[in-house]
């Protein structure tokens, strides 16, 4: 009897996983038609909670049967691969402590911010680089426009309320 | 993820150990800076999402409305009332066109004290100008003017074919426009980046000048305007907003009642017959195909070309004939929802024969096809249909008008007529433009920030006589400041969750016995993945549910939902202690429609009508809508809402009432 209880837990489990995905995966799908732009599928995983850096999302991709001419996923083949990466709870989101020590890591003197300079330094040109269109949206929220600097601390506060408000995708 | 500080004897070690954790650092943050906008990305196209499904859903509700109206003007027993608009009224019965400007003049006077523009005709350049910058300075047009306007207006349209073909020979461009849904803002911000229309600068407007917005009517105006100056070189289609059912749902009616309290009928009048007149679609080079909405598998230009198109003053109603006829044959089928798509309003259920625009014909019946019929289809179809990436061709269950055309209808339309291109509008799209069926299809949309002030582009074409496409974008903005994604996204939100949240209040009886059913034990709580079946079963709009619900609903520690916490932050305006429940939701989902009909029979414009007539729409109102609500209950509201005992209803006051107040105003922070 604890068996088929087990059982019956673990289907509604993939089951409610499943749901999630496919909702995930349809608010990108433009016509209704069960595919998605594959430029998308960072942004669908990511929405569903998983924390993955660039390269981990294209070795997902390479799992996922990807239409090559028109450059689409369907969910059927999506489905699969993102309910074990949930399942298996893979790249799951660190805590928020950790982003604040890497931004202390950029701050060389300790004083609580980066300048401008440094920080388009660092994220340009080291790790997976930021696009110059990506670094200006950063800076357009984060930098102190008069002293041109981030004050990470701040910055990280600010994104990280408002993230946990509105979006607590948990399973 | 230290770093070390202390530099003497500097190893390379430790040198190596900093690079490396600022790499690390920079990764972290970097992906924590995807994350983030990964996820705002998301909420931005779930609110555009719950617009857009709201949007549909209100045109498919107003399917009901516009059978209201037919029902009341067919089997009206108060002729003098409601009927009377849809009749000509006081408008002069003219045969002889030229003397329509006259009689204007005589009838309508202008004062002295009016300082905007005094057009005279023909109109020159100057009239146009002067409209602009009374326009641009919130000025109105004079009753006197719009009716000479859109009388002259008229004469010349009615030269027109329904069909306009056009060549890029002699000119540079020819300039596409989309929606303008009542714009103003969008309209100036084109003729300033792209020029005035003129004979050098050709210009198409394909539909949907009206409706939403609140300049419906200067729009219209300055169109008209440029197409009396420049008959050659500015042209329109008709959109499925052209149609005076949708602008009375839709808020241009409105409009121009509150602008003209004088003339607002002569005036309405007036346009159901120039709306009529608007051509269908255009050519350019008899290669590219400008309409409106789309096409269908059965779409035949020729026979476009070939029909009457003033006869048909409305889509939203079959014509007479076939109402007739299908009066005989039918049965009368009261249904809470009833069958969604249009063409399926009147028709009897016994056998039917769907074609393709999910247009049913009683093949049990043995009539000869009704030639009007076929027109009221064809029509329809080039304003309402969608193109989908699918093959063939569907009924538009989305809008309940028209169809889906996939690439396979457009392939076979083209290869009819030696066509190169279609471009449309009807559809909204966050950039303004979209290209599908490999090229061959173009959307175009030129209402910007249309859900919400940041919400999307509007964008206009430029096509050259080679016949390629080049698009320009823009975006209107009220802020000086340029607000961030993360504070646009916050809006466009709020407003789309504010939203949904009206239309769930408008819902609230239904959906607590639809909770209820699955909260067998009566706990007040129920799975996630109940709530979102019963939210999506009741409401009816495909919409991510779970992402949804913690802007919601609350949910406990054990991950159920208290699912009456829906409605926490929501209440009526003023509750109406008379009123049932089921009776207050319905009042609170039909308000803007009740506040139409309202302003119809209100004759003299005093904001009140008698409590027989109240009654009595109202009991028509319900009985169309399939809703069952207890006669006496009627009256006892009727009775508590004649706050002065003197037998009429301030109707303004009545449906403030019905007003979903929230009551915790959320802003949205950056």
């Amino acid at each position: 009897m604890l068996r088929r209880t087990a059982k019956c837990f673990c289907c509604n489990l993939v089951a409610e996983i499943e749901k999630k995905i496919t909702e995930a995966f349809e608010v990108f799908d433009r016509e209704s038609n069960k595919t998605v732009d594959v430029r998308e599928i960072g942004c669908i995983i990511r929405s569903l909670g998983c924390f993955p850096n660039e390269a981990e999302v294209q070795e997902l991709l390479g799992q996922i049967e990807v239409d090559e001419l028109e450059g689409f996923v369907h969910l059927k083949n999506f489905l699969p691969v993102m309910t074990k990466v949930l399942l298996d709870k893979r790249f799951w989101p660190i805590p928020e402590d950790v982003i604040l020590h890497a931004f202390e890591a950029l701050d060389e003197n300790k004083c609580g911010y980066i300048t401008k300079e440094d920080l388009v330094k660092h994220l340009t040109e080291n790790g997976e680089p930021f696009t110059e269109e990506e670094m200006e949206d950063m800076l357009a929220v984060a930098l102190d426009p008069e002293t041109n600097t981030l004050n990470y601390r701040d910055y990280r506060i600010k994104l990280v309320v408002d993230e946990s408000k509105t979006f607590p995708f948990n399973i | 993820m230290g770093s070390i500080i202390g530099t003497m004897g500097c190893s390379s070690s430790v040198a190596d150990r900093r690079s490396e954790n600022v790499i690390r650092a920079a990764i972290l943050i970097q992906k924590w800076y995807r994350f983030t906008m990964a996820r705002l990305e998301m909420r931005r196209r779930y609110s555009l999402s719950i617009f857009q499904s709201i949007e549909y859903a209100d045109e498919q509700d107003q399917l009901q409305l516009s059978n209201f109206f037919t029902f009341m003007l067919d089997h009206c027993t108060h002729p003098d009332t409601v009927s009377q608009i849809f009749t000509s009224p006081s408008a002069p019965q003219v045969v002889d066109e030229d003397l329509c400007l006259k009689e204007f003049e005589k009838k309508i006077d202008v004062p002295d004290s009016y300082y905007g523009p005094r057009l005279s005709f023909p109109l020159t350049v100057e009239d146009a100008n002067a409209l602009l910058h009374a326009f641009r300075n919130e000025q109105l047009l004079h009753a006197r003017y719009v009716l000479q306007l859109l009388s002259e207006t008229r004469r010349v349209l009615k030269e027109m074919p329904n069909i306009t073909h056009l060549s890029t020979s002699y000119s540079k461009e020819i300039t596409v426009c989309g929606d303008l849904h009542g714009n103003l803002d969008d309209l100036l911000l084109i003729f300033y980046k792209n020029g005035l229309p003129s004979e050098q600068n050709r210009y198409v407007f394909n539909g949907d000048f009206v409706d939403r917005g609140k300049n419906s009517m200067e729009i219209l105006i300055i169109l008209f305007a440029f197409l009396l100056i420049y008959p050659n070189d500015l042209h329109l289609n008709r959109g499925n907003h052209e149609d005076y059912i949708m602008n009375l749902r839709y808020g241009f009616t409105k409009e121009v009642s509150k602008k003209y309290k004088d003339h607002w009928k002569q005036i309405l009048c007036l346009l159901r017959d120039v709306f009529s007149w608007l051509p269908l679609a255009t050519i350019i080079d008899s290669k590219v195909l400008i309409l409106h909405g789309g096409i269908s598998d059965t779409t035949d230009l020729d026979f476009l070309n070939a029909l009457e198109r003033n006869k048909l003053k409305s889509l939203m109603r079959p014509p007479k004939s076939v109402r007739d006829r299908q009066d005989q044959t039918k049965k009368r089928i009261p249904t809470a929802k009833p069958s969604k798509h249009i063409a399926n309003q009147h028709v009897a259920v016994k056998t039917q024969h769907n074609s393709s625009s999910g247009f049913t014909e009683p093949s049990g019946s043995n009539l000869p096809p009704d030639p009007a019929l076929k027109e009221w289809k064809q029509i329809l179809d080039i304003l309402w249909s969608d193109p989908r990436s699918q093959n063939g061709c569907t009924p538009n269950k989305c809008r309940g008008g028209g169809c889906y055309f996939g690439p396979d209808v457009t392939a076979k339309l083209f290869e009819r007529y030696n066509l190169k291109m279609l471009i449309r509008s009807h559809e909204f799209k966050p950039e303004g433009y979209e290209i599908s069926h490999d090229g061959k299809v173009i959307t175009i949309f030129s209402a910007s920030n249309y859900y919400e002030e940041g919400s999307n582009r509007g964008a206009y074409i430029k096509l050259n006589p080679e016949l390629i496409p080049r698009f320009v974008q823009y975006q209107v903005s009220k802020f000086t400041r340029r607000h961030n994604l993360r504070e646009r996204v916050g809006t466009i939100e709020s407003s789309a969750l504010k939203s949904l949240r009206e239309k769930i209040y408008a819902h609230k009886s239904e959906l607590t016995s639809a909770f209820a059913q699955y909260d067998v034990n009566g706990t007040g709580r129920i799975s996630v993945n109940d709530w979102a079946a019963a939210m999506e079963s009741v409401l009816q709009l495909e919409l991510p549910w779970r992402m949804l619900r913690s802007q919601l609903a609350q949910m406990n520690p054990d991950g159920e939902v208290d699912f009456m916490s829906c409605f926490y932050d929501l209440k009526m305006g003023q509750p109406i202690k008379e009123a049932q429940p089921a009776l207050a939701e319905t009042l609170c989902r039909y308000r803007k429609d009740l506040e139409i009909i309202f302003n119809i029979i209100d004759k003299d414009h005093s904001g009140l009508i008698s409590l027989e007539e109240f009654s009595q729409t109202w009991r028509l109102f319900t009985s169309h809508l399939g809703i069952d609500v207890q006669d006496d209950s009627i009256d006892k509201l009727v009775l508590s809402i004649d706050y002065n005992k003197d037998g009429h209803i301030d109707f303004n006051e009545f449906l403030e009432a019905f007003h979903v107040v929230h009551r915790l105003e959320k802003k949205a922070t950056s």
